[in-house]
């Protein structure tokens, strides 16, 4: 079997493949080893770990043969470099975090691990999971492995999981893990054709992933397929006593949940969704997907989530806050960045470390979230703000009586260039427009890729459901996957 | 009681408030699992929650919950059962996380009342505002190194209560009062051990003053206070301060002070620390804190008998007054010692040997009731020696002190030291019969009516027999022989 | 809302961020503009409306007394810039 075509498989595919000993862990972990030297120009990591992933392969080898092999076993995935892995550089691309090794590992990839996954290494994203091109890194900016056709143009893949997305798409992972606060992997799944699941808050553990906004994060997996989201979500998920926002619930079998049968489902098609001036593509995709759950027997129905048009302004008042005090540790006493030139007193160091540390997109989170919490405008931003955000949340509840899932774009537009918004805060926070609301309200929201644009890049659909019914919103998407037969790779894999 | 500062422009009221943070007793922190023990080296009580690291997140402890709701209760408070915790956002070098997880606009306990034991046995009443729950932060160390301080995160996280009084208090007695008691009832309450000198019970004391009958003025508040003496001893300053400045046409500015116990002064913490905005918000990794009413009742089942409800029942069921009442009941030790002391025993008699006596005793050698080398059975059989007649008040008092010296029984000393009472008529006949031949004009002087001259025979006697005779059987005797 | 200058370098030490001297107008008309965008809540009636303070409908879980974790000095040190004999360690602070 050729080095392309192991970098091609499916999990479920190369899941089979091991276990048919049909190649081995290592096989398929060298093959992921060689395409992401191949491909280094995408910066898709910013660590990468080609021992530590190969020991780990050939124990996946040595527990396949002895057929004790967990979900993930031999499945080389690359990691956040948000999650905090032992011993492993974790920078949350940030210079602050210069040098860090935690002494810890994350409970998520504590778990992938545990499900035998071998970990290629540590992914690129956007400074602290700030930002929607992934362009705000402290390692540089990640390229979209997709290019608009007969073009050259740099595209961005999206943030904040920018490194994530580009690696799953451009082959140099077979999944990856992503973290998801306003759309952090729907996004950047839709820019780069991939699958993305944010799960219902509290489905994954939060505890040593280094966190933004707590009250929004949440880990889900990214992958190529809507049944490889959910073997690795199933391995990802499950309640963790260290997390007190974690839900002491059970992980269903979300494979199993894949029947392939929509019929007699409700599907809600929100009003608010399509505003003045949604660009033509993303709309004629959106009703394309429609007529092919309306197809497969589900039946479209009218609904209104009437605050969305509040969502973005509110998550841009609550993320930030949270981020403003989330961030406060970053101060060059126990790890990371110290700067110690012409440092005279404490604050002196305080102000230095983290002017020189943090890059612009984060200072300005935390700045605008500082300002928001403080004396006499706490009332009028955050409190307001959540005021808003439980109204928003008892949309889709309202919503939810009438339909079993929801049904709209991911992104208001297919991936854009780089550099082209990066000075203009509130067009890049534009992005998020889809996928701000479901973050709020906590549920779960899967993006798949569903078409290509006429410039041939590829747009995605995002599938919105019930608190930790991810079961449902994985059948659909598995049921709309088959239906757009999605099969454009982007052409550097081709290639 | 009133106390008053006498200004150049008239009287002026001391008003004061205090804010107590009581280290609450647990194995472990309030979001960790790292113990709390005093003393270790240094961080070595630490986790990585304590120590701020990235992706770190707070579990809430059990016991903390369940001292908050104790303490409410001893408090006589208002327990909320649902409160909410928030972030207090600052810098500071033994601040790891860049904010203190505390309670704000929903404490844990709200409403309470503190009653005051003052010296001349009177009561007052201090309303309590609030109590909620807070991590500790670490510790600065300025002294290790010429240019740089040293933190020790052993404290981080340890659970703290914060107990805020109102602004009752007018005198510097009252507030020591305030904090004696409070310290004794989180003590019975087994919530916090009280220990201001090791930290574990730290006092913000908040002073303004103004003129009898008007609003409140601008207060300041003295940080980190760690004596009761200190505190009194603060508030006599800030307050006289305080009388300056206005008197001088000045104006207090709202502010963080020190108090200095070598110079006895307060200063201003002219620093940032005044320029605080704290941005508090509730803190997203915890969920509301909530419980039912079992979970309440049945830690106010479980609750001690109080300093204040023992008092009443030492009045009551002992007949002491509410000043010896209010010294036993102090420390919750003295209480039970009392107790055993007077168990089918005049109580009175009882709470006059261990406050007088056993206190005394105990105070000379510098010790506390649980390390009395006199047991409370032992001062117990000593009582029951006096009232059978073997020993007389006098051979008693010198008994207790051999006790005290030695620990032992005083039966085993009275047998030993051949100490006992005599009681046998003849003896003391045969020694009366001889002080009186001795004295013969004396005796006719009393028989012509100078009555007083009995006493000093009734000395005569019990010279000569060592101090042991009974001084009743004596006196009987002396009347009869020499009155008839 | 418009953040002159002067509000930004305030918030910026409240946040303990050094912004250079340079960078504040550019930074104040971003923040403004931000703050722009967000006002628009105000166009939403929240009377009544009790503020979101948890997206689950959990209630807060409590952990056992028991000691399960510390002990760990070198790991807790491993990573700072500047330990000595077991402390961290930063510029002297002058009370």
């Amino acid at each position: 079997m050729t080095m392309t075509r192991l970098t091609d498989l499916t999990i479920a595919a190369a899941r089979d493949g091991l276990k048919k000993g049909e190649f081995s862990a290592r096989e398929l972990t060298q093959a992921h080893i060689d395409a992401m030297a191949k491909h280094r120009d995408l910066n898709a990591y910013i660590t990468e770990t080609p021992d530590l992933a190969l020991t780990q392969a050939d124990a996946a080898d040595a527990a396949l043969k002895a057929g004790d092999a967990g979900a993930m076993a031999g499945i080389p995935i690359g990691m956040k470099d948000l999650f905090c892995t032992e011993g492993v550089l974790t920078t949350a691309a940030s210079h602050i975090l210069d040098g860090f090794k935690p002494q810890y590992e994350s409970t998520v990839s504590a778990n992938l691990k545990k499900a035998g996954a071998v970990t290629l290494g540590k992914t690129n994203l956007d400074e602290f999971a700030m930002g929607s091109s992934n362009e705000t890194s402290y390692y540089g900016p990640v390229k979209n492995p997709w290019k608009r056709t007969g073009d050259t143009t740099d595209l961005v893949p999206g943030g904040s999981s920018g490194g994530s997305a580009a690696a799953v798409s451009g082959r140099l992972a077979m999944a990856a893990t992503g973290t998801d606060t306003g759309g952090s992997i729907r996004q950047p799944a839709a820019f780069t054709g991939i699958v993305g699941l944010k799960p219902t808050y509290g489905r994954c553990s939060r505890w040593g992933v280094v966190a933004f906004a707590s009250s929004l994060d949440q880990a889900g997996p990214m992958t190529r397929t809507v049944r490889d989201a959910a073997i690795m979500l199933g391995a990802m998920a499950g309640f963790d006593p260290k997390d007190s926002t974690s839900a002491n619930i059970p992980v269903p079998d979300f494979e199993a949940a894949l029947s392939g049968d929509v019929r007699g489902l409700k599907v809600g098609i929100p009003a608010e969704y399509r505003p003045e001036g949604l660009n033509a593509e993303i709309d004629a995709v959106w009703q394309k997907g429609i007529q092919m759950l309306k197809d497969a027997g589900a039946t479209p129905v009218d609904i209104s989530l009437p605050h969305t048009k509040y969502a973005l302004p509110t998550y841009y008042i609550v993320a930030p806050a949270e981020c403003s005090s989330n961030l406060a540790r970053y101060d060059g006493v126990r790890f990371g960045l110290r700067v110690t030139e012409g440092v005279r007193s404490l604050d002196d160091m305080y102000m230095k470390t983290r002017g020189e540390g943090f890059g612009k997109e984060v200072r300005r989170r935390i700045l605008i979230g500082t300002y928001a919490l403080s004396a006499g405008y706490y009332d009028a931003y955050y409190l307001k703000a959540q005021k808003v955000r439980a109204l928003i949340a008892q949309d889709f509840r309202k919503a939810f009586e009438v339909c079993d899932v929801i049904l709209t774009p991911t992104a208001p537009s297919a991936a854009f260039e780089l550099g082209a918004e990066i000075d203009d805060p509130i067009t890049m926070y534009l992005n998020d427009v889809f996928t701000v609301p479901t973050s709020l309200a906590g549920l779960p929201g899967l993006s798949l890729p569903v078409d290509l644009s006429a410039e041939g890049l590829p747009l995605g659909l995002q599938l919105i459901g019930r608190p930790f019914d991810e079961e449902t919103v994985l059948r659909v998407g598995d049921v709309m996957e088959k239906a757009a037969g999605f099969t454009a790779k982007p052409a550097i894999v081709e290639a | 009681m009133s106390y008053v500062i006498q200004g150049e422009t008239g009287d002026w009221e001391v008003v004061i408030g205090l804010e107590v943070h009581a280290q609450v007793i647990s194995n472990a922190k309030l979001f960790s699992g790292a113990a709390t023990a005093f003393g270790a080296e240094a961080n070595t009580q630490v986790s990585f929650i304590d120590a701020g690291f990235p992706g770190m997140l707070p579990v809430i402890n059990a016991m903390a919950v369940e001292q908050a709701v104790r303490t409410g209760l001893g408090l006589k408070a208002r327990i909320n059962k649902r409160s909410v915790f928030a972030r207090k956002n600052y810098f500071y070098a033994d601040l790891p996380q860049g904010y203190q997880i505390s309670q704000y606009e929903l404490p844990i306990v709200g409403l309470g009342t503190l009653i005051l034991d003052m010296p001349d046995g009177s009561t007052r009443e201090v309303g309590i505002e609030r109590l909620h729950l807070e991590q500790d932060a670490g510790k600065s160390m300025h002294d290790q190194h010429p240019s740089k301080t040293f933190v020790d995160l052993n404290r981080s996280g340890v659970a703290l209560m914060e107990i805020v009084s109102k602004p009752d208090m007018r005198t510097p007695e009252e507030a020591g009062a305030y904090l004696r008691k409070l310290r004794a009832i989180l003590r019975y309450l087994g919530t916090c051990d009280g220990n201001m000198e090791e930290g574990s019970m730290r006092c913000d004391v908040n002073v303004s003053v103004r003129r009898p009958g008007e609003g409140f003025r601008t207060r300041c508040e003295i940080k980190n206070v760690n004596s009761v003496r200190f505190v009194m001893q603060a508030i006599e300053y800030e307050a006289k301060r305080h009388v300056e400045v206005y008197e001088n046409g000045g104006k207090i500015e709202q502010e963080t002070r020190l108090f200095d116990p070598g110079k006895g002064e307060t200063r201003s913490l002219r620093n940032k620390e005044n320029a605080h905005d704290y941005r508090y918000f509730p803190d997203p990794d915890l969920l509301p804190l909530e419980f039912d009413d079992a979970f309440v009742e049945k830690i106010r089942a479980s609750l001690p008998e109080l300093p204040d409800e023992k008092k009443q029942r030492f009045i009551a069921d002992y007949g002491l007054s509410p000043y010896d009442a209010t010294v036993l009941v102090f420390e919750k030790e003295s209480a039970d010692y009392f107790e055993k002391v007077a168990k089918g025993r005049d109580g009175k008699t009882a709470a006059n040997w261990v406050t007088t006596n056993l206190f005394g005793a105990l105070n000379k050698l510098g010790k506390g009731v649980t390390e009395s080398p006199v047991s409370a059975e032992q001062l117990g059989a000593l009582i029951d020696l006096i009232n059978d007649g073997t020993l007389s008040g006098r051979l008693a008092k010198d008994v207790f002190e051999i006790m005290i010296e030695t620990g032992d029984d005083p039966a085993k000393i009275v047998e030993e030291r051949g100490m006992k009472q005599v009681t046998d008529t003849g003896a003391i006949e045969k020694a009366i019969d001889e002080v009186m031949a001795a004295n013969m004009d004396k005796v006719e002087d009393i028989r012509a009516g100078k009555d007083k001259l009995l006493g000093w025979f009734t000395g005569q006697v019990m010279k000569a027999t060592q101090g042991k005779a009974n001084p009743q059987a004596v006196n009987d005797l002396l009347k009869k022989k020499i009155l008839g | 809302m418009s953040l002159d200058n002067t509000t930004v370098r305030n918030i910026a030490f409240l946040a303990r961020i050094d912004v250079p001297e340079a960078e504040l107008p550019q930074l104040a008309d971003q923040l403004s503009a931000i703050l722009g965008f967000v006002e628009q809540l105000g166009e939403v009636d929240t009377t009544g409306v009790d503020p979101m303070t948890s997206v689950t409908d959990m209630a807060l879980r409590w952990r056992d007394d028991v000691v399960t974790d510390g002990g760990i000095q070198q790991k807790v040190l491993a990573n700072a810039p500047d330990a000595i004999e077991g402390f961290f360690t930063v510029p002297k602070v002058v009370e």
